[in-house]
């Protein structure tokens, strides 16, 4: 009967541990929310960033917390369902009084959270290279936007002779937003629209033979060609192997992807894909003390030593770093103050620089591209001399050219557009 | 005045000697900077390495740039020097310094050694290098790939090897291919009437170096070569058009075959039992899991693993159906709504279970050599082998299943319970042992069409998701209940998607095809192949 009992009492305490209203009792903690998927689709992927929160915090903890106070994390699982995130979202900062949420990778699932944060004044820390063209007084954008991940790698494929470009892309706002961006830029650049294609395909997409056979058909025709591939997920290993399987190798035509990295490579078969492309802020290779050190911590947090380190770990990374910094500053946990405290605050990121987060809300950073080795991992191949400053409104886009962002007073608006001298008005 | 010509004669000859070992040296120093350029960790000095040892022309360039091209090529750290790893066991990494052949060196730790770094447009350089060295290989596979490697534009002395090659090759293909190489050098440095005769030579030609070679002169005002170039490409692009169909036909046929192989296992059990099983998809990605468990367990024989695995899948997936019928399926007959929902929750429970024994995360399903790859039939078309293999084995199921149908007693007894339920009975055939019988053999199919997805796409927990409604699709478009049906359907399917998508786009394609079988199934609620007899009609 006793172990009944307590048995009982381990299924209740898991049940609101999972519901999200973990049993505190200590008042003088400090909260912050996890808003990742654990289920679903995007479980894959968001398991490894909630992992990495988890980890940043014992970190903290360690090192005597935040304020004099000790972290403590709620974890809410919103299961891959976009409007599930806006409901846990105001779960996390109402009921459990977060003072800032580390959350979110897709797009739309930011975008359905964003209204919750405006009204209740919150933090949220984004952590995933992103299509831009968004400002959000209460957002963070730890991530890459198409300025510092998608322009770069284009130029890097210029610098080696490319002239002929395919714009491939799973059918979504993202690579629609990039592939935009990307025309734009490489028509600004003098290249005719002919030796532009554009091709959009389906979520898991896994049937490439006449896509891939288009490409090669658009490589032949005697100018050197690249694939920029906006591909989501693992639609890219069918695409991959459809390219080996045509006798198209990364010399002939080089694939730059910009969503797969070492988590996305771990699950599968890397020969056909060794030699392509992928740009990125951070590689688990990059030769630095401060990642050696991270990738150690890593494996002894989730006692695997053959886990990988990726992007979106480092952005989350750098993220919590900042906000510690921002808190400690403010003196508070204040949304408000920190929101203020936070702009030029600087923390060591893990390629052996400082980012900084810039009055637009986006943050500084290296551009690497790096090529797939057979190992999953990546040679890095080039780098940016300096550190790049993610643009929130790219500068190539006829509506958002003409739009800045900062948040500093006087002028604090995410959307200001120099030309008319008005803030649209709009919340983001 | 003989022995002022001896004398003339030995100093010409002094002089050669002298010019000879100053290129010989000229040679080694170039060599020697591209080795010391390779040391660096800049990607830049090793191209102008690369680019040393390439021009050198030295005898080692060729086994020192083969080396790096296979990543083999590393630098030590401590020393400052070129080693190539000679060997490599679970210890370390056993190398040879270059500096001195002689010497070796287990290397233990990792970081002491770092491979000298390549880019793609590097490794393409040191292979047209190499392949250039390749003219006269044995192999006149290693010599088309040469060949066609210098179509791009070969140097002097590429072109001499390849006129001496010219006189004695024996192989028809090769022989073409060095008519090609020479003629699209004439049409650079010929006169007008040689060009002429180069264009004739290259109109046979499908090579893309070619038609962008002709696009040039055509583009030009040059007559008459410029018309003789556009007439040579007209001709060129009529025959690439007609690949063009033929390839749109075998990628329609390919991924039809996809289609069947997920929907004939749908086709049996929809088919005879009426029951709607959504849980199809899960035995399909069963039948995947089932080949990545066999190549982990025999990691050495990859070849032979998807050979074993398809037995293994049909047993697997089979059983997994046989205890879904008993156990859910025959509760609940002639209630085709729970029977959705219920199967719908197996599939649910089927993707969970996945998830909790493998993981979330997709596994890699390697796929074996001979199944990667392409025939080449001419430069422009070529078939990919493991599509190939699919659909020939696409064909084999089915011609096997309908060999079972109908020539086998248990397809006897399928085919009557099928038609008709109580007669069947009524004549002493045991409806349930066929029922189970059933469900075994159509989830067993599923399961082999998981071994042939596992080789085309992701093997995870979501892999049947994606093709349940795709099966659904092609079985009532087909008709339920009808293998031919099935296939037709299919493959007919697969054709007008692949028709479609150069038009349309892939989801656009989609959609039309959706919306197509929509209105076809408002005209003909049976599908293509209705099946007859009272039973089906009442």
């Amino acid at each position: 009967m006793k172990n009944f009992k307590s048995k009982l009492a381990g299924v209740a305490a898991a049940v609101s541990l999972s519901m999200g209203a973990s049993v505190s009792l200590a008042a003088d903690t400090i909260k912050v929310g996890v808003l990742h998927s654990l289920s679903g689709t995007m479980a894959i992927s968001e398991t490894t960033l909630k992992d990495t929160v988890l980890m940043m915090v014992e970190e903290q903890n360690k090192k005597g917390g935040v304020l004099g106070k000790q972290l403590e994390a709620v974890v809410v699982d919103p299961a891959s369902n976009w409007p599930l995130f806006a409901e846990k979202a105001r779960e996390l900062i109402e009921k459990d009084k977060v003072s800032a949420v580390f959350g979110c990778w897709t797009s739309v699932s930011r975008k359905s959270v964003l209204p919750v944060f405006e009204e209740l004044n919150s933090i949220l820390f984004y952590p995933v290279q992103y299509e831009g063209e968004e400002s959000s007084k209460n957002v963070f954008y730890t991530g890459a936007a198409p300025n510092t991940q998608a322009i770069p790698a284009v130029d890097y494929l210029a610098e080696q002779g490319v002239e002929r470009w395919v714009l491939a892309g799973t059918d979504y706002v993202y690579p629609r937003t990039t592939n935009k961006i990307l025309e734009a830029y490489l028509k600004d650049a003098g290249v005719a629209a002919e030796d532009i294609m554009i091709n959009y395909t389906p979520f898991g997409h896994s049937d490439w033979q006449s896509i891939v056979a288009d490409i090669k058909k658009f490589g032949a025709e005697g100018k050197k060609t690249a694939v920029v591939s906006t591909i989501n997920g693992d639609a890219n290993v069918p695409f991959y192997k459809e390219l080996g399987n045509q006798g198209i190798s990364a010399e002939d035509i080089p694939v730059v992807a910009f969503s797969v990295g070492e988590e996305e490579l771990a699950g599968l078969d890397t020969a056909p894909l060794v030699g392509h492309l992928a740009a990125w802020n951070y590689f688990m290779s990059v030769e630095s003390d401060a990642n050696d050190t991270f990738i150690e911590n890593w494996h002894a947090f989730i006692g695997d030593e053959d886990r990988v380190t990726n992007d979106p770990m480092e952005a989350t990374y750098i993220g919590f770093k900042m906000w510690v910094e921002a808190v400690e500053k403010a003196g508070t946990t204040d949304p408000t103050a920190v929101q203020d405290a936070i702009i030029g605050v600087s923390v060591p990121n893990l390629s052996g620089g400082l980012s900084t987060m810039m009055p637009n809300h986006h943050i500084t950073k290296p551009v690497l591209i790096g090529e797939i080795q057979d190992d999953g991992q990546f040679e890095i191949v080039s780098s940016t001399n300096g550190l790049v400053q993610g643009d929130a409104w790219s500068d190539y886009l006829p509506g958002s050219k003409d739009v800045i962002s900062d948040w500093r007073a006087p002028l604090a608006c995410g959307n200001y557009n120099v030309k008319t001298g008005k803030c649209s008005g709009q919340n983001f | 005045m003989a022995s002022l010509r001896n004398c003339l004669g030995r100093s010409f000859v002094a002089l050669i000697l002298l010019f000879m070992s100053h290129a010989l040296s000229a040679s080694q120093q170039s060599y020697d900077d591209g080795v010391e350029a390779l040391t660096s960790a800049k990607l830049k000095k090793v191209a102008v390495g690369v680019q040393l040892l390439i021009d050198s022309k030295h005898a080692d360039s060729q086994s020192i740039l083969s080396a790096l091209l296979d990543g083999k090529l590393f630098r030590h750290k401590k020393e400052k020097t070129l080693v190539q790893v000679i060997d490599e066991t679970d210890e370390g990494k056993t190398v040879v310094f270059l500096s001195d052949p002689s010497r070796t060196e287990l290397i233990t730790k990792k970081r002491a050694i770092k491979r000298v770094p390549l880019n793609n447009n590097l490794r393409r350089d040191i292979r047209g290098f190499l392949a250039a060295q390749n003219i006269q290989n044995e192999d006149s596979s290693v010599r088309s790939a040469a060949i066609q490697s210098l179509l791009k534009g070969a140097d002097e002395n590429s072109l001499r090897v390849m006129q001496e090659q010219r006189k004695v090759e024996q192989d028809k293909d090769v022989l073409f291919l060095l008519d090609t190489a020479i003629a699209l050098d004439t049409l650079e440095k010929g006169n007008t009437e040689q060009k002429l005769q180069a264009i004739t030579v290259l109109e046979e030609s499908l090579e893309p170096d070619v038609r962008n070679a002709l696009q040039v002169y055509a583009d030009k005002n040059e007559d008459p070569v410029s018309a003789a170039a556009s007439k040579a490409l007209d001709k060129i692009a009529e025959k690439a058009d007609f690949y063009s169909v033929l390839e749109t036909i075998f990628f329609g046929l390919s991924l039809g075959s996809v289609l069947v192989l997920a929907a004939i296992g749908l086709a049996i059990t929809f088919g005879v039992m009426g029951c709607i099983n959504m849980a199809h998809g899960e035995l399909i990605m069963i039948g995947a899991y089932t080949t990545y468990v066999i190549q982990l367990l025999m990691p050495n024989s990859i070849g032979a693993s998807i050979i074993v695995a398809i037995p293994a899948a049909f047993v697997v997936s089979g059983l997994v159906g046989i205890a879904i019928e008993r156990g859910v399926i025959q509760f609940l007959k002639g209630r085709p709504l729970e029977t959705l929902l219920a199967t719908f929750g197996i599939s649910l429970v089927l993707q969970q279970a996945v998830r909790t024994i493998f993981s979330p995360l997709n596994r890699s399903v390697e796929t074996p050599e001979w199944m990667s790859g392409s025939i080449d039939i001419n430069p422009i078309f070529s078939i990919t082998l493991n599509r190939l293999y699919i659909i020939l084995f696409c064909l084999a199921v089915f011609a096997l299943l309908f060999f079972i149908l109908k020539k086998t007693v248990l397809g006897l007894q399928v085919r009557a319970v099928s038609q008709n339920r109580d007669m069947a009975r009524a004549m002493g055939v045991r409806s349930e042992w066929v029922d189970a019988l059933t469900f075994g053999l159509g989830s067993g199919v599923a399961g082999v069409a998981g071994v042939a997805l596992s080789q085309l796409t992701n093997v995870g927990p979501n892999l049947g998701q994606s093709y349940i409604i795709d099966s659904f699709m092609v079985v009532v478009f087909g008709g339920v209940g009808n293998l031919w049906g099935t296939l037709v359907a299919g493959m007919s399917l697969g054709v007008a998607n692949k028709l479609l998508e150069p038009m349309s786009g892939a989801v656009l394609a989609k959609i039309l095809v959706l919306i197509f079988i929509i209105l076809f199934i408002q005209k003909k609620p049976r599908g293509l192949f209705p099946q007859k007899g009272r039973a089906a009609e009442a």
